[in-house]
């Protein structure tokens, strides 16, 4: 789990996380585990848009400054 | 018969006779090309010239024969300028062309047309052989007059429109005897350079005459090798040359040749800011997706309440120890009647109550006394009574 995931990978896995966790016939402590790595999936969902947020944020600030 | 003179004093005075004639001196004379032969090696034409009735040798001296445009075949009619004269050696009287022209078309227009079907036929023009011009040209080398008008236009829209690209100027003629040997080694020379991208080659309007160095075979030749794509460029509209034909393209004037060679960067910006607005509002709304995305995902049952993961094991769990309590209550009220019907059972078998009743219990040495039997006088018996017990010995036995 070193390589870091890409958003959209990382919301895949999320997903299908989600979907397991409401239909499949899992166990419990399957179940913890996976809700554990929902989490951290989310966390790095949230900061990956919290990233490209600021991104988008600096480069139409500089575009703005540009024109002027 | 003394006064006989030799055939070569003969043949000299007729020619001096010939040649002594104003007329035959200069002289046009109309008829068709036949048994024409090209003397290679030394450069001069042999042919003879037809009508329906008669014919005459002709000489055509290289001096000459290098200033005629275009080839020479039997069958043409032509017309020849030039002079009656006697070759002495064979008695033969001969016609000595200076010029030769086609009759009925212009030497240009048949140079033209001879140029032209030859190099289609080869395949010069085909459509197959064109390259697309690049769209943005770094380098490009002008070929033409540093004179005329036309390198101004070509320079000025160069200029305004595409100001990236480097131009390389390449002055040679562009008209004359030597134009076009001057725009050949002129190409050969833009040929070698690697950086070169793009070629304009041309000038501005003329009369035929003047635009006829790039309708030379060579020249069309030379074209064609080109490495990188050529615009041919030459005279107005309506002017056609065999270099337009071998070129990539085609430009009706050099102006417009310069207007094709590179895209209007006022233009260019427009696109790359449209390009630009497009960029933003895709990388948004991306940005707007993914959010949405991520937001339904958290908002899914499991991650707004996470209890709902351990909720119906707690529920099993719960009816589980129900069901459990239940059990063991039943179960124990099952031995606990069990048990008081064994109790009660053990109490009717029991002879506690026979002796409370006064009955008693014999034995010697822990043994039960069953029958009088087994007792004999004075032996020592334990009596059990309800309350105690006695040693007593047996005085008499009745039986």
């Amino acid at each position: 789990m070193s390589n870091k995931l890409s958003f959209e990978e990382a919301i895949s896995e999320l997903e299908k996380i989600a979907e397991k966790l409401e239909n499949a016939d899992i166990s419990l402590e399957e179940s913890v585990a996976l809700f554990e790595k929902g989490v951290m999936l989310s966390d790095e969902c949230s900061k990956l848009l919290k990233d490209t947020e600021q991104k988008i944020i600096s480069i139409t600030e500089a575009e703005k400054e540009e024109k002027l | 018969m003394e006064n006989a003179i030799s055939v070569k004093q003969l043949n000299l005075y007729v020619k001096s006779l010939i040649e002594g004639d104003v007329k035959l001196n200069l002289i046009s004379v109309k008829g068709e090309i036949s048994n024409f032969k090209n003397h290679y090696s030394s450069g001069h034409l042999y042919f003879t010239l037809k009508d329906n009735f008669s014919s005459i040798r002709c000489v055509m001296f290289k001096w000459s024969a290098e200033r005629v445009r275009f080839d020479i075949k039997d069958g043409m009619e032509v017309i020849l300028t030039g002079r009656v004269s006697l070759y002495e050696k064979d008695g033969q009287y001969q016609f000595y062309a200076e010029q030769i022209h086609p009759f009925g078309e212009g030497d240009l227009a048949l140079q033209f047309k001879q140029v032209k079907e030859k190099l289609e036929k080869e395949g010069l023009f085909s459509d197959e052989t064109k390259r697309p011009l690049p769209p943005f040209p770094k380098r490009i080398a002008v070929i033409t007059s540093d004179t005329g008008a036309a390198v101004h236009d070509i320079l000025n829209i160069l200029n305004r429109r595409y100001p990236l690209c480097e131009v390389l100027l390449c002055p040679t003629a562009v008209q004359g005897e030597f134009a076009a040997k001057e725009m050949i080694n002129m190409l050969e020379r833009v040929y070698l350079l690697s950086d070169v991208d793009l070629i304009i080659i041309g000038r501005g309007g003329g009369s035929s005459e003047d635009l006829s160095a790039f309708n030379d075979e060579m020249l069309a030749r030379k074209i064609y090798e080109s490495p990188v794509p050529v615009i041919s460029a030459v005279g107005h509209e309506t002017d056609f040359t065999i270099c337009d034909f071998v070129a990539d393209m085609r430009a009706p004037t050099p102006s417009a040749a310069a207007e094709i060679a590179v895209p209007d960067s006022e233009e260019l910006a427009e696109t790359i800011s449209v390009f630009k607005e497009k960029l933003k509002s895709s990388l948004v709304s991306k940005y707007n997706f993914s959010a949405l995305r991520l937001d339904a995902v958290l908002n899914s049952k499991v991650f707004k309440n996470p209890f709902l993961i351990t909720a119906p094991y707690k529920e099993k769990l719960y009816s589980l120890e129900n069901k459990l309590s239940f059990l063991f209550e039943k179960s124990l009220e099952k031995k606990k009647s069990a048990f008081a019907l064994a109790v009660s059972r053990l109490d009717a078998l029991s002879p506690l109550k026979a002796m409370s009743r006064g009955y008693a219990y014999c034995e010697i040495d822990g043994k039960a006394v069953k029958s009088i039997k087994n007792l004999s006088t004075e032996d020592t018996v334990n009596i059990t009574l309800s309350d105690g017990k006695a040693r007593c010995l047996v005085k008499e036995l009745y039986k």
